[in-house]
């Protein structure tokens, strides 16, 4: 093959079409409209489970759930409500796991989107609400 | 002439190389990032009115 200007020019283009393939792999795709619908009913649950991860009856788990810590720290005709929220809360984290390393076109990053999402939700959370420790002891931040 | 279409060739392997790389391992920078975004998003944190502004010790790029 020779190399006429004509080619490098080409060979060139072919190089910078690699460009926003390389710019797509830097963002991980999160605006599917499965993720957004789950994003939204989590967001609404929120509004429900705001007053007890603050009460403690909730905490954060170290693997990227929420479970009931203490459920006399919730009323008594609350705590039927209380198991409820937090099953459909973790039914809601489990598929939100899922469908990013499904929308990113790797099913096998589950566990590791999980993973990074235990960190980030026990990082973020408010002081006083309780989150598992890496010995999996509560601990109230 | 012919070692410029070698080193060009070359370069674009390394390029696609580059970006099977990127692909397959897990993005741990980038999925924070995204687990940021949603948190903020279902914890409302947006409002300046954060819990707390740290910063995971994660490697930054």
């Amino acid at each position: 093959m020779i190399a006429t200007p004509r080619f490098v020019a080409w060979l060139f283009l072919v190089i910078l079409s690699w460009a926003p393939l390389a710019q797509a792999a830097a963002d991980l795709e999160i605006n599917t409209p499965a993720i957004t619908s789950l994003k939204q009913s989590m967001q609404q649950r929120y509004g429900e489970l705001a007053g007890f991860y603050a009460s403690g009856a909730v905490g954060l788990t170290q693997d990227g759930l929420v479970a009931v810590r203490d459920p006399a720290a919730a009323p008594l005709a609350q705590r039927q409500q209380l198991n409820s929220l937090v099953a459909a809360e973790n039914q809601d984290r489990q598929a939100l796991y899922r469908e990013i390393a499904r929308a990113n076109g790797h099913p096998e990053w589950e566990s590791e989107v999980r993973s990074t999402f235990a960190q980030r939700w026990i990082s973020k959370a408010a002081a006083g609400w309780w989150y598992q420790n890496a010995g999996g002891a509560w601990t109230r931040k | 002439m012919k070692t410029t279409t070698l080193a060009l060739a070359l370069l674009l392997g390394s390029v696609t190389a580059g970006c099977v790389t990127i692909n397959i391992y897990f993005p741990a920078a980038a999925a924070e990032k995204a687990a940021d975004k949603i948190i903020d998003d279902i914890w409302q944190l947006k409002q300046g009115t954060k819990p707390q502004t740290d910063q995971p010790q994660g490697e930054k790029k």
